[in-house]
């Protein structure tokens, strides 16, 4: 059993590998401590390749595939901006005023993706995916041309979060039917109206 | 007049005169040879296997012959989740059943979606669709649960009158013995229930036989 290389040795391999790949190492705080590296979507299928092909981490085997929704975040913060205010005397000054202005931080959708590699028995490495937006920019590249058990989990990433996956061989519905329209498994949706507990007749 | 009938019969038979009526031979042979469907949906189904074998023993009521086509089967036991998925094909069967017809609802997911109802993907109770004769609690009940509503299904069906406006359903023609299927619609399934079978709706309270 060879000892998995920590995650920054892992991007440096991969800059080396992969010319032009971006690669950030996400820090997990928790006791886990499962670090994770977010690829950029031009390099991706690459990278994948990389990490299954080379002789040291041979990282042939995917075993999953998920989804995260990070909905649009709203923080507001307390600012000191100088302006000119009016004093009682009519002449303007300038003061300073506390405001609080809110910045809007855009969500998006990420698909995690946990690497094992059956012949040197290590793992996991996980890598990370994330869309542009949660409306229009959903699409990311596929990695089951690299990995074939990705098929199916994809899927299920599409069929609940919407994640658009380019370059997958066969992307439908995997748990929810066809004319199924939206995406459980965002945080902003909202199951139909059908609990008698709601439109019941009260005894 | 009836209670005049009974206390003939019991006199009767005192004296060695064995009577019985059609209704009461009819309904007795139907009681004891209920054959459920067989069909488990979930982690209730295991229960309702564990009902048939040897140490509950499911024969004993004359309900040991599970069919596997919903053409030779008397009695639907829908044991377990119903996803929103299955659901069409639940009726489905329900409908393929020929009359006269049973349903019991075992578990807390088949009459009301259980420890998943808040979920996206399971259905709030089966007696949407169908009309369910005896609902068991549950999660999961356990097979003496199921033996009883068994036993209950056969008081229901030992006093079903077979003529009168109270008689079962089969034996009244214009009385439908099959229900709509629900579709798959772009949100959940379409209608969400069946109002002609769905009792909480109509604000019927539900018969409880004791
Ligand atoms: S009621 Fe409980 S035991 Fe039965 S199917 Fe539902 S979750 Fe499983």
């Amino acid at each position: 059993m060879t000892p998995l290389p920590s995650p920054e040795e892992i991007k440096t391999l991969i800059e080396a590998g992969v010319p032009g790949a971006t690669v950030t190492v996400i820090a997990n705080g928790s006791p886990s401590a499962q670090h994770s590296l977010l690829l950029d979507h031009e390099h991706a299928r690459a990278v994948a390749e990389f990490l299954r092909d080379h002789a040291e981490l041979k990282l042939d085997f995917c075993s999953l595939v998920t989804g995260v929704d990070w909905p649009d975040t709203e923080t507001t913060a307390k600012v000191k901006v100088k302006k000119l205010v009016a004093g009682p005397d009519g002449v303007e000054q300038e003061q300073e005023v506390e405001e609080t202005r809110k910045t809007k931080v855009p969500g998006y959708l990420e698909a995690v993706y946990h690497l094992f590699s059956m012949g040197k028995k290590h793992g996991p490495v996980v890598l990370r995916l994330r869309t542009a937006n949660r409306t229009d920019g959903t699409h990311l590249p596929s990695l089951t041309p690299v990995w074939r058990s990705a098929e199916f989990q994809e899927r299920e990433a599409f069929d609940l979060y919407g994640i658009v996956f380019d370059g997958h061989p066969d992307l439908r519905r995997i748990l929810m039917w066809d004319g199924f329209v939206d995406y459980p498994m965002r945080k902003d949706y909202v199951p139909p109206e059908d609990d008698i507990l709601v439109t019941g007749v009260k005894a | 007049m009836e209670q005049d009938l009974k206390e003939l019969k019991i006199e009767l038979s005192k004296n060695g005169i064995f009577t019985t009526t059609l209704e009461e031979i009819y309904n007795w042979g139907r009681k004891n040879s209920v054959w459920p469907l067989t069909f488990g949906l979930a982690c209730c189904a295991i229960e309702m296997i564990a009902t048939t074998m040897a140490r509950y023993d499911l024969a004993r009521f004359g309900a040991e012959v599970f069919r596997p086509s919903p053409r030779q089967a008397d009695l639907i036991i829908v044991s377990g989740t119903v996803t929103k998925k299955m659901a069409p094909q639940v009726v489905r069967l329900y409908n393929q059943m020929p009359e006269p017809k049973y349903v019991i609802a075992m578990g807390a997911c088949a009459i009301s979606g259980g420890p998943f109802r808040d979920g996206y993907n399971v259905l709030k109770g089966i007696d949407r669709y169908i009309p369910v004769d005896v609902h068991i609690p549950g999660c999961p009940p356990r097979p003496e649960a199921l033996i009883h509503a068994f036993m209950t299904l056969q008081k229901k069906i030992d006093e079903q009158a077979l003529r009168g406006a109270d008689r079962p359903r089969h034996l009244q023609a214009d009385l439908p013995s099959e229900f709509p299927v629900p579709a798959f619609g772009a949100h959940g399934l379409e209608p969400a229930q069946n109002d002609e079978v769905f009792l909480a709706e109509q604000g019927n309270p539900l018969k409880v036989i004791q």
